[in-house]
């Protein structure tokens, strides 16, 4: 959903699972629909952590614990990795979250999570590490990202790094604006190309 | 710089936007049911038509039953999906390639064998495997639903342009190893997320040596990687595996294409972002063990890693050979195995066996055309005769999207491309492999190396 970013400070939700693919985000079995539902998708993000086969909540799972809360979801190494499928950038949105702090994600993941105005937080190792140390020590600890100054802070430590985002996606968020709208602005620049590589 | 990612990626740029993405020119869009009915609505709630639809070409594979496609599909939800698709397309004018039309198949199975996808092409799909198109000297990658919705908007995309990784792979491949091998061969080494931000050329002489249809395979598993893409410079055996082809040039224009596609490849002092060197003779039939496809092994190895959750779900424990180890399962297809290459090597290993009883087999051509040829060459009563049936084209049991879904706790050896939790059915556990492997599994109900038959 189109929504302008500014600074976000939230508590957060901490899933310290490397490789975390898409096929865990959103099952294929929740594709098959045609609208961009997003509390649909939502209702079923991580679905089978969530719930046990026979539909029973999975307390162990994260989503599932009272104890944490919040927008910021924090993931281990390359998350969103396997199927291209946005549905699953739809399901992280759906759920409420607004921004994903990693230290790498998959590629059309990342792209996925940008046009729906989540934004993908990359941060070291070492920042990762500290963040789910500090989660684990005070589940209400609270992170504060600021796209103006593409900044991140971990606000029980006070670590601050900067992440790296693009002048022109920054733009973007910060005025809801989306890349469709910017192309539909182009077409005399297309035509242009179309006749010159005939 | 100089390198044939910069050749074809430089040629499409139609603009550079500071400090931004690349407004790049999209020669061929494909469409399937499952990531583009957001797209099309997009499009609708802006008031907008489909800018080039010509280029665009639009089939449903994943939600296909493989039996009776003639009937209508008993799942709605499914249904109602593939409609959907076929309604769009109607509606946007953009062609349309159904269920039981002769030219229907998965979609990555379908571009290359009609001619749609051609060298020096830039291609994409709301797909992740959109890979596989690299292997004709394309440029193409999977994206998400609203980068379609671009494509259709305006036949461009924006998208950052990404580092580029040669690898080579150099050498002869031993008796029984397949493109498939070299793949989870090269997952095993670099790990799934090796390869991300990269777009990948496969380079070396057991490279060359591959087949079109194992070129296609390679490519594919190029996302598993972690690879946006990966492709291989045009030569011979691409011109040859095209000329003929229904969409490719014909006449004097296949001349004039030939002549262009020959210019496309790396300069000799082509500079590479990273470079990967292996030795073909290092490789051996792989199987996975784990729950994503860097997870894998020799298949005469034993389970290097620690006990650990993915180990867990699958029912092993550290240290163990799988040799020997029970199946209930064969799956033999999906756009990564789903080709005539696949089905030969299958039914030459199959000839005069029968499938073991207790084994569920599931073998699905990649499209009708598959299928035509495998009738056409006789290979269905080879199957037939050791007791494996036909099934017809789609995805199928990859994703289970339909009906094909592994059971719970089942253990399924499967010539697809993920083996992540849940991918074939909740709880089904997946141990990729070669088509090879898969019918050595097929006739002895376990784990078996392939090169005892061969």
């Amino acid at each position: 959903m189109k929504q302008k970013f500014d600074i976000i400070e939230s508590s957060c939700i901490p899933l310290p699972l490397e490789n975390v693919d898409t096929d865990q985000i959103i099952p294929a079995r929740f594709l098959k629909a045609v609208t961009r539902d997003e509390k649909f998708f939502g209702d079923n993000l991580f679905r089978d952590w969530r719930y046990k086969p026979d539909g029973s909540l999975n307390k162990d799972f994260v989503l599932n614990d009272p104890r944490y809360s919040g927008e910021i979801l924090v993931a281990g190494k390359n998350f969103g990795s396997g199927s291209s499928r946005e549905h699953a950038a739809w399901a992280i949105a759906g759920y409420g979250f607004r921004v994903v702090i990693s230290s790498y994600f998959a590629d059309i993941h990342r792209n996925n999570e940008l046009n729906n105005f989540v934004l993908p937080v990359v941060v070291s190792e070492e920042f990762l590490a500290e963040l789910f140390g500090s989660i684990e020590k005070d589940p209400a600890t609270r992170v504060r990202v600021d796209v103006g100054a593409k900044t991140v802070t971990n606000l029980a430590t006070g670590r601050t790094e900067n992440f790296p985002l693009g002048e022109y996606k920054q733009y973007c968020l910060m005025n809801a604006l989306d890349d469709i709208d910017y192309l539909l602005q182009q077409k005399s620049k297309i035509e242009d190309y179309e006749k010159k590589s005939k | 710089m100089n390198t044939l990612f910069d050749k074809i990626w430089d040629s499409h740029v139609v603009s550079l936007i500071p400090d931004g993405p690349t407004q790049l020119y999209i020669d061929r869009l494909y469409c399937h049911e499952v990531t583009s009915p957001q797209a099309f609505d997009g499009l609708r709630a802006r008031g907008i038509k489909c800018f080039r639809p010509e280029k665009i070409f639009c089939m449903p594979d994943h939600n296909t039953p493989t039996h009776d496609q003639d009937k209508p599909i008993e799942d709605p939800v499914s249904k109602r999906q593939v409609d959907s698709l076929e309604r769009n397309a109607k509606e946007f004018g953009l062609n349309y390639f159904g269920m039981m039309h002769p030219k229907n198949g998965i979609i990555h199975v379908v571009g290359p064998e009609r001619g749609l996808s051609l060298p020096g092409m830039t291609i994409v799909c709301g797909d992740s495997h959109t890979s596989t198109h690299g292997a004709v000297g394309a440029v193409a990658f999977g994206i998400g639903t609203s980068e379609v919705e671009m494509v259709l908007a305006s036949q461009c995309i924006l998208q950052q342009k990404p580092k580029s990784m040669r690898i080579t792979v150099d050498g002869k491949l031993g008796k029984g190893v397949t493109a498939k091998d070299i793949a989870l061969y090269l997952m095993m080494k670099i790990t799934t997320s090796g390869a991300t931000g990269y777009f990948i050329e496969y380079a070396g002489e057991a490279v060359r040596n591959l087949s079109m249809e194992g070129r296609l395979t390679l490519c594919n598993l190029s996302i598993e990687m972690g690879a946006r893409g990966g492709f291989i410079a045009p030569d011979q055996v691409t011109f040859d595996y095209l000329k003929g082809r229904e969409y490719a040039p014909k006449g004097e224009e296949w001349d004039k294409a030939v002549e262009y596609w020959k210019t496309l490849k790396s300069a000799d002092d082509a500079v590479f972002d990273r470079e990967l060197h292996f030795d073909a003779a290092d490789i051996a039939p792989m199987i996975t063990y784990g729950t994503n496809p860097g997870m894998g092994m020799p298949i005469d190895g034993t389970i290097p890693v620690p006990q650990c959750k993915a180990l867990d779900y699958m029912g092993f424990t550290s240290g163990q050979s799988l040799l020997g180890h029970k199946i209930d399962y064969v799956f033999l297809g999906a756009c990564t195995n789903g080709r005539i290459e696949d089905f030969r090597a299958f039914a030459s290993l199959v000839k005069g066996h029968k499938k073991a009883p207790g084994v569920t087999a599931w073998l699905v051509p990649g499209s009708w055309m598959v299928d035509a040829q495998i009738r056409e060459e006789g290979l269905d009563k080879v199957l037939e005769e050791a007791g494996f049936e036909i099934r017809q084209p789609g995805c199928s049991a990859c994703l289970a999207m339909n009906d094909d879904k592994i059971p719970a706790g089942k253990y399924s050896v499967s010539t697809s491309n993920r083996n992540f939790e849940g991918r074939q059915g909740p709880g089904s556990r997946t141990l990729l492999a070669s088509p090879l492997t898969a019918a050595a599994a097929a006739i002895t109900g376990e784990v078996t190396d392939p090169r005892k038959f061969l």
